[in-house]
């Protein structure tokens, strides 16, 4: 893992708080400041409990791994992004209809009907996964090799992992939030230093692009972020 | 609590694109107006100002200015043998709220119906013969035409800056332009946007095959231009920012870019937002409506709004949803075909293929909502649906509307869709795959329907809108069909390799992935009160002071996006009004 990604973000800070009433609009946690300026080992978590913090730190890991090109989730500090999505509006389903009768066992095509929050669902279903290989006499998800890790989240997405219907969502959900925390702009505590768009190639918030439309060569200014962060 | 305001002229319901077209012509008039909103208010500035408002996160996946389900949604089931269950995360649809609706994070796609599509059953009737409408379709005519809608089509597209090369001006085909629409009596406003590389390599293959390529005629103004209301356009900057987000560039037209500034200017025009109409107040005799009660979210009461007319301009379904909780018109019941609120609700068809191209970078983010060429060789009035075995048609596109990253970035298929193996493939293959896509029409049956749901209600405690809606084989076929066609001009393109996307052979519908929020009907126009809710003025067949607008009045879905035919019907009502119902109050038809 680079510690570069890890630490650039004072410059990020400074140049974020322009940024903070958006922050504060959306919902999103007041923290960005003191959460930015940590190394991910120091970070405390809002939400997530140090074991659930240990797990979706294993489990980004390899979903984005750090191996070839490109940042991986752990770079991007994803796991701040998860931990802050699910201490705010996402987590609490918040914009969400939660009224009964629940059916969480309904057709997969109506769309989710569990009684749980985001939130509960990631903490449920990381009680859950890890009771289960407890029970079983193995080790637990982060006690495990990266190709053992491979090997249950590949178990887990294709179905062989099963979870009670109201935490059946929760791979949906992990992978979601963990492509959103590594591509969504910085001010929500992942794709540190804009390191996933230099990696695609997405120019970020620049916003104008009228001499560019029809031109076939790469595109040569980096990626800028809300906050006026360049990268 | 609850209190009473004084009577208006006019109570508007929403404040969408079409609320605000009659809003401002009804003001026009010196009536005295209020429009109510739902949802909170919007302005360019502050609401879509850069470049807060260009947050993928916020808005293209939190959904930032669509309709929170917590406050309003509906259930969704395929059949009436299966429980409807709540919408509860928006996915398949987003019905937008709050000032400028869905008018706001469109992407802009504007388009006529081809003539023949106003006048479907017939069509079919005349040219095929009744015995090739399936079981169980109800398409039917609209009751207006292609030519007597033309000058308010034309209206919409001047008013809304449309960016296009028009195709058949005055009976004659125009090179360039799409040759199988409507006649028109004039170009569009606008030249056409700027097109990317792939659209190009589209067109020339298209060309070469023997189709009529042309620009996909776009809301995205490509140079400044200044409407009937005084209201002024910037040129675009392909900023790639559309659909799921309101304009940072006054370029989109919206109704807070063409009207609603110019509207707020009449005295006699009021609006008020968090105010959600909770019913249409009927006479005792039911035969007209005395105005509306809404919730004011301010004062935490119900508030009696009396009026002498009464438009409902909220979203389709929600248009529908009203008239159910009001009593307006009599329910349909899918046993019987009886009763017209709820009858005929069609959704839209699409598909597409994916390609890609090792050595060629398409700078998607480069684009705007309507970038991209399109051909309509294969639309409703160029398939012969007895040799086909479907009735629609569909026209198709290549071009990118955006390059926004966390919504997916295509990858060949068989790359996994996590680990090591997709995180190369996202930084090999942004930016060289591109899209040819077909947005097709969806017919009407008879068990595709609105009513109120038996079991959950909103935070009002009225019922909510029950939806039954699944795929059926004739828009299946059609739809295979658009693949054929669109596969031999794929493979003519020669990528590198290519996937294609299509419902098929048992395809249920799934509320999950976002499809299109192009919902219709439920509210529809016709010739017959016994078969349509609304005459052919948008006016209720039992209430002569309630107009309802919006795309709930199609029959059946068209091949096409929505608002320009939701723009142009906007504008050929509030005339009829205007000219014909406001000086004798009376059904006109």
């Amino acid at each position: 893992m680079s510690r570069d990604y890890l630490s650039t973000t004072r410059r990020g800070f400074l140049g974020a708080t322009a940024a903070l009433p958006a922050l504060v609009a959306t919902g999103a946690p007041g923290r960005a400041a003191v959460a930015d300026d940590v190394p991910l080992e120091q970070y405390e978590p809002e939400f997530l409990t140090p074991a659930e913090w240990a797990f979706v730190m294993a489990a980004t890991a390899r979903i984005i791994p750090s191996e070839g090109d490109g940042p991986g989730a752990l770079e991007a500090r994803v796991p701040v992004f998860i931990d802050r999505q699910l201490a705010g509006d996402f987590g609490a389903a918040a914009d969400l209809y939660m009224e009964g009768p629940f059916v969480p066992d309904a057709p997969e095509e109506l769309g989710p009907q569990s009684p749980l929050t985001p939130a509960e669902i990631y903490r449920g279903a990381i009680a859950a996964l890890d009771a289960r290989l407890k029970a079983g006499g193995r080790p637990s998800f982060v006690e495990r090799d990266a190709k053992a890790q491979d090997a249950f989240l590949t178990d887990l997405s294709e179905g062989r992992v099963r979870l009670e219907p109201e935490l059946r969502e929760f791979w949906d959900l992990l992978l979601q939030n963990t492509r959103e925390g590594y591509f969504a702009d910085p001010m929500y505590g992942g794709n540190a230093g804009m390191a996933a768009w230099k990696h695609i190639g997405f120019p970020g918030a620049r916003g104008s692009y009228t001499e560019w439309v029809g031109r076939a060569e790469d595109y040569p200014l980096g990626p800028v972020s809300i906050s006026g962060e360049r990268g | 609590m609850a209190r009473t305001e004084r009577k208006r002229d006019v109570v508007i319901v929403g404040l969408g694109w079409t609320g605000a077209i009659t809003g401002i012509e009804l003001a026009k008039e010196g009536l005295d107006i209020l429009a109510l909103e739902r949802g909170p208010d919007r302005a360019t500035v502050p609401d879509f100002k850069y470049p807060q408002v260009i947050d993928e996160l916020r808005f293209g996946e939190r959904y930032g200015f669509m309709q929170r389900p917590k406050a309003s949604t509906l259930t969704i089931r395929r059949t009436t043998d299966e429980t409807a269950l709540p919408y509860r995360r928006l996915g398949s649809f987003l019905p937008g709220d709050g000032v400028g609706g869905a008018g706001i994070h469109w992407n802009g796609q504007t388009w006529r119906p081809q003539t023949q599509e106003y006048r479907l059953r017939s069509y079919v009737e005349e040219t095929f013969g009744a015995d090739i409408i399936p079981e169980g379709m109800t398409i039917q005519d609209w009751g207006v035409t292609a030519e007597e809608l033309e000058p308010y089509y034309d209206r919409f597209e001047y008013m809304a800056g449309i960016s296009g090369q028009a195709g058949h001006v005055n009976g004659e085909i125009i090179e360039g332009g799409n040759p199988f629409e409507p006649s028109r009596s004039r170009d569009y406003p606008l030249p056409p946007l700027k097109q990317q590389k792939d659209s190009m390599l589209f067109a020339e293959t298209a060309q070469a095959m023997g189709y009529h390529p042309f620009p996909r005629p776009a809301a995205n103004a490509s140079a400044p231009h200044v409407n009937e209301y005084g209201m002024q356009l910037g040129p675009c900057n392909y900023c790639g920012f559309c659909a799921r987000y309101g304009c940072l560039n006054y370029s989109k037209a919206a109704p807070q870019t063409c009207v609603l500034d110019a509207l707020k200017r009449y005295e006699n025009f009021e609006y008020r937002v968090n105010s959600e109409v909770l019913r249409v107040d009927l006479a005792p005799d039911g035969q007209s409506a005395t105005g509306v009660t809404y919730w004011d979210a301010e004062t935490q009461e119900e508030v009696t709004q009396p009026a002498d007319l009464v438009i409902l301009a909220a979203y389709s379904i929600h248009n529908v949803h009203l008239m159910l909780l009001s009593g307006i018109g009599e329910p349909y019941d899918p046993a019987t075909g009886q009763g017209t609120t709820g009858k005929n609700y069609s959704y839209q068809m699409n598909g597409g293929t994916t390609m890609f191209f090792k050595d060629r970078n398409f700078n998607p983010f480069a684009s705007a909502g309507s970038s991209g060429m399109s051909i309509n060789d294969f639309g409703i009035e160029q398939i012969d649906y007895a040799a086909e075995g479907f009735i629609g048609g569909s026209y198709m596109t290549c071009g990118h509307s955006n390059g926004q990253p966390i919504r997916g970035i295509a990858l060949p298929e068989g790359t996994k869709g996590w680990g090591a193996e997709w995180k190369q493939g996202v930084g090999e293959w942004y930016g060289r795959s591109t899209g040819l896509g077909s947005h097709g029409s969806n017919m009407s049956y008879a068990d595709c329907y609105l009513d109120l749901d038996p079991t959950y209600t909103d935070p009002h405690g009225r019922p909510l809108l029950r939806l039954t809606f699944d795929w059926k084989d004739n828009d299946i076929r059609m739809t295979q069909f658009m693949r054929r066609k669109i596969e031999e001009i794929v493979q003519a393109m020669e990528p590198d390799t290519w996937q294609s996307s299509y419902k098929g052979d048992g395809a249920r519908y799934d509320v999950r992935p976002y499809q299109t929020t192009h919902n219709v009907g439920g509210a529809i126009m016709g010739t017959d009160p016994n078969t349509s809710s609304l005459n052919r003025y948008l006016q209720c067949w039992g209430q002569h002071n309630v107009f309802v607008m919006g795309a709930s009045a199609f029959p059946q879905n068209i091949q096409y996006n929505p608002t320009g035919a939701v723009g142009a019907l906007a504008y050929w009502a509030v005339e009829a009004i205007v000219n014909d119902y406001l000086p004798d109050p009376r059904p006109l038809v």
